[in-house]
């Protein structure tokens, strides 16, 4: 491609000439050769010195400078790199301890439901225990009552009925007279004093 | 009434006479512009090259990418082996360059338009080549006439051609520079003194002309400098590689 375009060029150059050639009739200053020997002289001076000080002094620099700043690239780019990495680790860690902790509370959480019942259970079943033997001690306690009560009350009546008696006639009454008396009306109205 | 398209390119002392035995080697007006192009090209790369921050300001940066645009020029036409030989090439470039584009200022002198300049400078590449080449190879550098592949009838007629084309370089390298410049600056001289011949009512054309060529040399100083730059690479990775 260069070559192809290098060629062209040579072709153009060879044609340029010709005409520049053809309309020159003085001819050209280049090709007098009075100040040749001053241009080689200055051509050297002047491109020697711009050589060694750019080889020596300002091109070391510049590479110098492009080193230092890919190096500083390269540095910043790796620096970067670490602590996205340490970053990632962070939130690996994080998201690990958070993952823990939620489990760890479901556990608590189940652990303490599964306790709390239990304990309800319990002092469920004992608190029910307690009201049944409270509700049988009652119902004891009502059924001896209710057992004792007509003897109560036919000792009652027949003290009553006694003292009355006593009041009335005047005189002692055999106590089992009067008791087979009441007894007997007791045992005639048995349903009509309890109601049950 | 039209000036001389020629004169441009005439040499005339500045300054006293200087002789050096029979050699007059007087400062003149080609000397001058080689100072000033050799000084613009140290001024910017010296300020390019002053302090090294993290973000280049515009002259660091023109700088920079001058140099890398020339590394990787070289490493791509000579390779590695060529990495001594940088800063050459890069002054060579620059001062090209720098000359070329000084030419295109208007009643500046462009060094670059005589044959002697670039005949020395592709002179002193030819010799400097040919001398690496046979430091590094021996006598096998006269191997590059010798293209690998080539029927033994026609080898005598290759070597013979490869020869007139390996003694032709440093005149066809100078030649293109020289004759582009001249050829150039010649044909912008024509159309601008047409503008003035052809005045306010015919100039408008070469005028437009005028403006055109002026963007195309400058396309050109930069092209011719670029392309004496890589085919120097090309000499020299002839001499340091060699494969034919």
């Amino acid at each position: 491609m260069i070559r192809k375009y290098i060629f062209q060029l040579i072709f153009l150059n060879l044609f340029f000439l010709k005409e520049v050639f053809a309309a020159e009739s003085g001819g050209m200053p280049q090709l007098d050769p009075e100040f040749w020997v001053s241009q080689i002289f200055w051509l050297t001076l002047v491109f020697g010195t711009l050589y060694i000080v750019l080889s020596k002094l300002v091109l070391p620099k510049i590479s110098a400078n492009l080193e230092l700043r890919k190096s500083q690239i390269q540095e910043n780019i790796e620096a970067a790199d670490k602590q996205r990495k340490d970053s990632e680790l962070k939130l690996k860690e994080y998201d690990d301890i958070i993952l823990k902790s939620k489990l760890e509370s479901k556990n608590l959480f189940n652990e303490t439901r599964e306790k709390t019942l239990k304990n309800i259970n319990i002092k469920r079943d004992s608190l029910e225990k307690q009201i049944d033997e409270e509700v049988k001690k009652a119902e004891n306690e009502i059924d001896q009552l209710r057992k004792s009560a007509p003897e109560k009350i036919n000792k009652i009546a027949i003290e009553t009925s006694s003292e009355i008696l006593k009041n009335l006639i005047g005189t002692e009454i055999n106590n089992s007279s009067i008791s087979a008396i009441v007894d007997d009306l007791f045992k005639k109205n048995e349903g009509k004093y309890y109601g049950n | 009434m039209a000036a001389n398209p020629m004169t441009q390119f005439e040499v005339y002392r500045i300054g006293p006479e200087i002789k050096i035995g029979t050699f007059d080697i007087s400062f003149t007006n080609a000397s001058l512009f080689m100072v000033v192009s050799s000084l613009a090209i140290l001024v910017i790369f010296n300020l390019g090259s002053k302090k090294n921050s993290m973000l280049p300001n515009k002259i660091q940066l023109l700088a920079e990418l001058s140099y890398t645009f020339v590394s990787k020029m070289i490493s791509d036409t000579a390779g590695p082996k060529a990495k001594p030989y940088f800063a050459f090439i890069f002054s060579l470039f620059m001062f090209v360059l720098f000359c070329n584009m000084f030419g295109m200022i208007p009643y500046t002198f462009t060094v670059t338009s005589h044959i002697i300049v670039t005949f020395v400078l592709a002179a002193f590449i030819f010799i400097g080549v040919t001398i690496i080449g046979f430091i590094k190879h021996g006598f096998g550098y006269l191997k590059l006439f010798v293209p690998s592949g080539v029927p033994v009838v026609l080898l005598p007629l290759i070597v013979v051609i490869e020869i007139i084309s390996y003694l032709s370089r440093p005149i066809s390298l100078s030649v293109r520079l020289f004759a582009n410049m001249m050829a150039g600056h010649t044909m912008m001289k024509v159309f601008g003194s047409f503008v003035i011949s052809l005045g306010i009512v015919g100039g408008w054309l070469p005028l437009t002309f005028s403006v055109a060529l002026t963007g195309l040399e400058i396309l050109v100083a930069f092209l011719q400098a670029y392309v004496f730059a890589i085919l120097t690479c090309i000499y020299l990775n002839d001499a340091l590689n060699l494969h034919h």
